[in-house]
């Protein structure tokens, strides 16, 4: 079981307010991830879950304990390093084990646990391996199988993959992915990147400045974000928003519509524009369009377009897709 | 562009490392040929390099004056002894400040500082009271007491630096894998840490042995290291520069020789922080 609870958490540093309030239901089996911009919160929240440190007020229960005043390896969970935090002066072997020999394991059942570890992660001809002697995504791999050994009630990631480079992220993100949906076990994912957060999440927390913007299914957040904030942070390219008013729509302080769902013709009805620059990804093409009043509008387009900076364009969002948010930038529904 | 490494360049350069090399040795190399001079020898104009009459007198006139073994004793006692207890008080005090720091930890590390930045000799007469009224004077635990107060800023600072460089993380991996404090010590932090306590352990002990300020001027016989034993060989009677020499020799001989075996830990410590 992994069901984690926080209730109006709160953490500051001195006068800085980290964590502001917040409220979440983490359940069992689940992936969550914690995005949102360098400095939000979202690390301290997984360190406050985590016990590495201590929070200034609200509950976190773990399958429906408080453990705030319980010591981090007592809570049951294990963690991912961003920077791997192998203990380097071990053999691979020696780094898996290390959780199960401080738990006072017998040495057999340490060996058979750390053997099928291994074997999850493809680490078996490693094992005696120092970490210097390996590779960025190796280490990766072996901070993972010191989690996995333990068979913890969850597991905390802190940014894990953004060490390595892009083309192993890809597939790493997949592998832990898979792993997590094979163990079944709660995962508290923090990262900075919404590609990750989009492909890899059950559920997504949308951190700002110390505040849970907003929790939901990763489509939840695409299509309906509760804020401006969410709608911009959510997608890419990003959100283009233009001035209510000047788009037609004086019911609404500021309009939203992702780049997606922009049509793009070279006459016709909507908003008229100049494109500033094409750039061309073969399955893609973004057009940067100057338009007017309404600001710089990105348009995405399948495929390839022809159409090159300083052709005039007109561009009509998809009705069904506008997003509408009011002056404090929380949205309109309709 | 790479640097273009001609021939030329490297005769050059390697000639000059061997001229600095040579030059930065000489006193040494002087004190030693000196030490198997005779004493008109070793006053002699022009000073004679190689061809001399070669003699060991003065290392039997230096053994029979004085007790070399007894003052070689005290050094290791003294020197060994202020590096255990510099690193017995140095070692949770420098963990604290790497791992728990406070506001203050920057200025409590530079204070530790600036006590080396007062001459030893103005806090001469406080101290030789303090050491004369408790009957410090001429013992070896008093040079032990004051050669560790020396030497505790420098080694605080050093193995502040070194632990510095432990990541938390790995330290808070631990903690997550269930060690207690410890076991956190005994099992990662130790480990990771003995590369930077071997070279701190060493320098210390260096700085220790050669130091002769406090030695001279708070022991005399009992206590008295090595350094005392050499500068009894600069005597109102005279100079006695060979038989000095010789007294020079057996005194850095030990060191010397603790510093050519351990030559790969000291530079490491030396330079530790500067190239990751």
């Amino acid at each position: 079981m992994g069901q984690i609870t926080l209730q109006r958490v709160r953490k500051s540093f001195g006068p800085v307010n980290i964590i502001k309030d917040a409220n979440l239901d983490i359940e069992n089996g689940s992936f969550v991830v914690f995005v949102g911009p360098s400095g939000c919160g979202k690390t301290t929240l997984l360190r406050l879950i985590a016990g590495l440190e201590d929070v200034s007020g609200g509950q976190i229960l773990i399958d429906g304990r408080n453990v705030v005043d319980v010591p981090p390896a007592k809570r049951g969970l294990s963690m991912v390093f961003q920077s791997y935090a192998l203990y380097p002066h071990m053999s691979v072997r020696g780094n898996i084990a290390f959780g199960l020999k401080m738990a006072g394991l017998p040495r057999p059942e340490i060996e058979r646990k750390v053997e099928a570890a291994a074997a999850t992660l493809n680490l078996t001809p490693y094992l005696d391996r120092k970490p210097r002697e390996l590779s960025g995504g190796q280490r990766q791999r072996v901070a993972i199988g010191r989690a996995i050994v333990r068979e913890p009630k969850a597991f905390l990631f802190d940014e894990p993959l953004s060490n390595l480079d892009a083309a192993l992220r890809v597939q790493m993100r997949l592998e832990v992915t898979k792993l997590q949906k094979q163990l079944g076990t709660t995962a508290v994912y923090v990262t900075h990147d919404q590609v990750e957060a989009m492909t890899m999440a059950d559920k997504i927390v949308v951190l700002n400045a110390g505040r849970i913007e907003q929790f939901g299914s990763p489509i939840e957040l695409y299509e309906r974000p509760a804020n401006l904030f969410v709608a911009g942070f959510i997608g890419s390219p990003k959100m283009n928003f233009v001035p209510g008013d000047a788009a037609g729509e004086p019911g609404a302080a500021t309009l939203g519509v992702r780049p997606e769902h922009l049509k793009i013709g070279k006459e016709g009805k909507g908003w008229p524009g100049t494109v500033s620059v094409a750039e061309h990804l073969g399955s893609d093409t973004f057009l940067y369009v100057e338009a007017g009043k309404l600001g710089m509008l990105t348009a995405r387009c399948i495929g390839e377009f022809s159409l090159k900076a300083g052709d005039h364009v007109w561009l009509s969002p998809d009705p069904a897709r506008l997003h509408r948010f009011e002056k404090d930038g929380s949205v309109i529904r309709r | 562009m790479a640097r273009r490494v001609t021939s030329r360049r490297v005769w050059v350069s390697t000639g000059a490392a061997w001229f600095f090399g040579f030059v930065i040795f000489l006193p040494i190399l002087w004190m030693v040929l000196t030490s198997f001079k005779t004493e008109l020898e070793a006053f002699a104009m022009p000073p004679t390099f190689l061809f001399f009459h070669w003699t060991t007198e003065n290392y039997a006139t230096v053994q029979g004056r004085s007790d070399y073994v007894h003052h070689a004793l005290n050094s290791i006692i003294v020197a060994g002894g202020s590096t255990l207890l510099a690193l017995l008080i140095a070692i949770p005090a420098a963990w604290s400040m790497a791992f728990a720091p406070s506001k203050r930890t920057k200025d409590i590390l530079l204070w530790m500082l600036s006590t080396k930045m007062m001459p030893s000799v103005g806090v001469l007469v406080p101290i030789y009271l303090i050491y004369r009224d408790f009957g410090l004077l001429d013992t070896r635990g008093g040079l032990v007491a004051i050669l560790c107060l020396g030497n505790l800023p420098i080694v605080i600072w050093m193995l502040f630096t070194y632990f510095k460089e432990i990541p938390k993380d790995i330290l808070e991996a631990a903690r997550m894998d269930g060690a207690t404090i410890g076991r956190e010590l005994i099992y990662v932090l130790t480990p990771m840490a003995i590369p930077g306590l071997a070279s701190t352990l060493l320098l210390n002990f260096i700085l220790a042995w050669n130091e002769a300020f406090w030695t001279l001027n708070l022991s005399t016989l009992d206590a008295a290291p090595l350094t005392v034993f050499i500068a009894s060989y600069s005597s109102p009677e005279g100079l006695f520069w060979a038989k000095l020499s010789a007294a020079s020799t057996l005194a850095i001989a030990p060191i010397i020789i603790l510093g050519w075996f351990t030559q790969r830990q000291l530079v490491r410590g030396l330079t530790f922080g500067a190239v990751k």
